[in-house]
């Protein structure tokens, strides 16, 4: 992988984050080596990867909770790990827990001043994030009495506070119910539309999916793919039912992309949704009677097992 | 700032985990007793039921309070080493750290905030312990011991440098292995203070100076000794000052730390603090 050129001025950089060639090793082993990769502001940014590719430390050399061994970060302009950007910069760690004596209202009390938030928002930052997060009715439940998912939803409202300009989840969801889930969505296309910036480090990829404008792949510590989501899963197909296909129509399918049959259906790979309508009119001009016609697409599951294999066959090599 | 907000933190901490109302209650007890003790001390008489002179049972007032005291900084050290102990570890390690250190906090800062927070809990200890001790005494036996104010701040000083050690320790190691350590070096710093005064009685250069350079590394003992002497009679003192017969006893003291030893006590502090921020800094989470 190469760098695109030379580090631009951090304070002229516009996006959220970027990083360059940046490497984490400990001691021996390398938990992520050389990843480059930039975040538009505004956008949220799915970062896929098996276990133990990289994607916590990445986030920790991010925050500057840890140093890299080499290479550069960069966050909404900044240097990783510089102070004053952290203000800006939400966060809900993987692992994590909250002083389980306080009450939830307290955790956020206390994240408020840390984060340096005006005393006069507190109430309405406080009350905001319990009820975007469904814990008005906990507030004043201590946090060791809380589940994990409970506990989970806490640390999405912590991360919240202070109107940050990117957020970053380490796995939001990984305790959440489906109702969790749909919220946590829900919360996240929020701050898309209030032009934050969403970092989201996650195994579920039928929700990436959902929610994520662009994705990168990284496995063993490096991006295997990178870019906006329909980029990622290329350009999909269409799948038609039909009789009474003749030579020319089969010539028309063929035109438009890789054709196959499969099941009694037709595929045609490699199709542009807009090129459809013209497909379709092309095939019945031809005398075939089409009984249905669906898109196809490769899901981002089949990309990324298609993606790790490929980086596991190559390392067998 | 940042550094007050975590040590309010950590003094609401130790409130919420009802350590404040243990120590409380457990103190309340002990001074009680104590009470009950020395009041019994004020009315013994000789075997032949004459009184004992006035000046003997200052002594002995004093010397029991010495006793009281030795314990009260015993407590006041564990209690220290225990509740400092796991005060950076355990939050490295439980991911409360994570989000904290995320926010726009420096990590001195973090330090800062967690040794303002147990300073002033032992501080606050030591003040109501002493305070509450030294009124139960004048009340039952009459005994004021000729420097209250300093023995709580010697108390204080002991407490504060093995709370900032367990500290410095607990930025790398897991709480119990920091309190461990922490402990074993207290102990070791007292047994080389004893070992001092023995071999200065004795005249061995060698145990002088192993005692001495004990009293550098580790401040505890030489404080402590610090303290015993604020309680001691003036003029049990002077008479016994005069000899040096009685040198090796870890309960009596001659001569107050000197000014230059409490200088380094304070450069000491100073020192382990800077560390303990450096350490933290340094440390991945
Ligand atoms: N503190 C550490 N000391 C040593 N090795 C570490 C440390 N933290 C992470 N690693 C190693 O770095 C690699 C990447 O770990 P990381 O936690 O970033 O993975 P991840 O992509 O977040 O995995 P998961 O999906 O399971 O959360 C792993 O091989 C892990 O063993
Ligand atoms: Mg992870």
């Amino acid at each position: 992988m190469t760098p695109d050129g030379t580090a631009a001025p951090p304070s002229a950089d516009a996006a959220a984050v970027r990083t360059l060639e940046l490497t984490k090793h400990y001691g021996a082993s390398v938990a992520l080596s050389g990843l480059t990769m930039v975040v538009p502001r505004g956008e949220v940014f799915g970062f896929l990867g098996p276990n133990g590719s990289g994607k916590t430390t990445a986030v920790k050399l991010l925050l500057g909770l840890s140093r890299p061994t080499g290479g550069e970060a960069w966050v909404l302009g900044r240097p990783a790990g510089d102070r004053q950007t952290r203000s800006r910069v939400g966060y809900l760690p993987e692992l994590f827990r909250y002083q389980g004596w306080l009450s939830a209202a307290e955790v956020l009390g206390l994240h408020c001043r840390l984060a340096g938030v005006a005393r006069s928002e507190w109430p309405g930052q406080i009350s905001g994030a319990l009820s975007t997060v469904g814990l008005t009715d906990h507030a004043d439940a201590k946090v060791e009495t809380f589940s994990k998912g409970m506990q989970q939803r806490l640390g999405l409202g912590v991360a919240l506070l202070g109107n940050p300009e990117l957020v970053i989840l380490d796995e939001p969801t990984s305790a959440l119910d489906p109702v969790g889930r749909a919220d946590t969505r829900t919360i996240i296309r929020h701050l898309r539309e209030r032009g934050c910036a969403v970092f989201l480090n996650s195994h579920l990829l039928g929700e990436v999916e959902q929610i994520c404008d662009r994705a990168a792949v990284v496995a063993d510590g490096h991006v295997l793919a990178i870019g906006r989501l329909d980029e990622l899963l290329g350009r999909g197909g269409v799948r038609l039912r039909l009789t009474g296909l003749t030579d020319v129509g089969r010539a028309a399918l063929a035109r438009r992309g890789t054709l196959a049959e499969h099941d009694g259906w037709f595929v045609v790979d490699g199709v542009d949704a807009g090129a459809v309508p013209d497909l379709v009119a092309d095939v019945v001009a031809s005398g075939a009677r089409v009984y249905a016609v669906e898109p196809v697409r490769q899901t981002l599951e089949e990309r990324f097992l298609s993606l790790i294999e490929a980086e596991q066959a190559r390392w067998q090599r | 700032m940042a550094a007050l907000t975590l040590a309010r933190l950590t003094i609401r901490e130790a409130a919420r985990r009802k350590l404040l109302l243990a120590l409380a209650i457990l103190t309340l007890i002990v001074i009680g007793l104590t009470g009950w003790g020395f009041q019994h001390l004020s009315t013994i008489t000789n075997p032949d039921g004459s009184q004992i002179p006035a000046s003997e049972l200052r002594l002995a007032v004093s010397q029991v309070l010495v006793l009281v005291e030795f314990m009260f900084s015993g407590v006041l050290a564990l209690s220290a080493v225990v509740v400092a102990s796991p005060a950076i570890s355990s939050e490295i390690e439980s991911g409360v750290a994570l989000s904290m250190l995320a926010r726009p906090v420096s990590r001195y800062q973090v330090v800062l905030g967690k040794w303002l927070g147990l300073g002033a809990l032992i501080v606050i200890y030591v003040a109501a312990t002493t305070t509450l001790e030294l009124i139960v005494v004048r009340a039952t036996t009459a005994y004021v011991p000729p420097g209250p104010v300093g023995l709580a701040l010697y108390l204080s000083a002991e407490g504060i440098v093995i709370m900032s050690l367990t500290l410095l320790i607990s930025t790398r190691l897991s709480g119990m292995t920091a309190g461990v350590i922490s402990l074993v070096l207290f102990f070791l710093a007292w047994i080389g203070g004893i070992a001092g005064a023995i071999g200065q009685v004795f005249g061995s250069v060698g145990i002088k100076n192993a005692g001495t350079i004990s009293q550098l590394l580790l401040p505890t003992d030489a404080l402590w000794r610090g303290s015993v002497y604020e309680l001691e009679p003036v003029l049990y003192r002077d008479v016994l000052g005069a000899t040096t017969e009685r040198a090796g006893n870890p309960f009596f003291v001659q001569s107050p730390p000197s000014v230059a030893y409490l200088g380094w006590a304070a450069c000491w502090v100073v020192l382990i603090v800077s560390l303990t921020v450096w350490s933290l800094h340094r440390r991945e989470v």
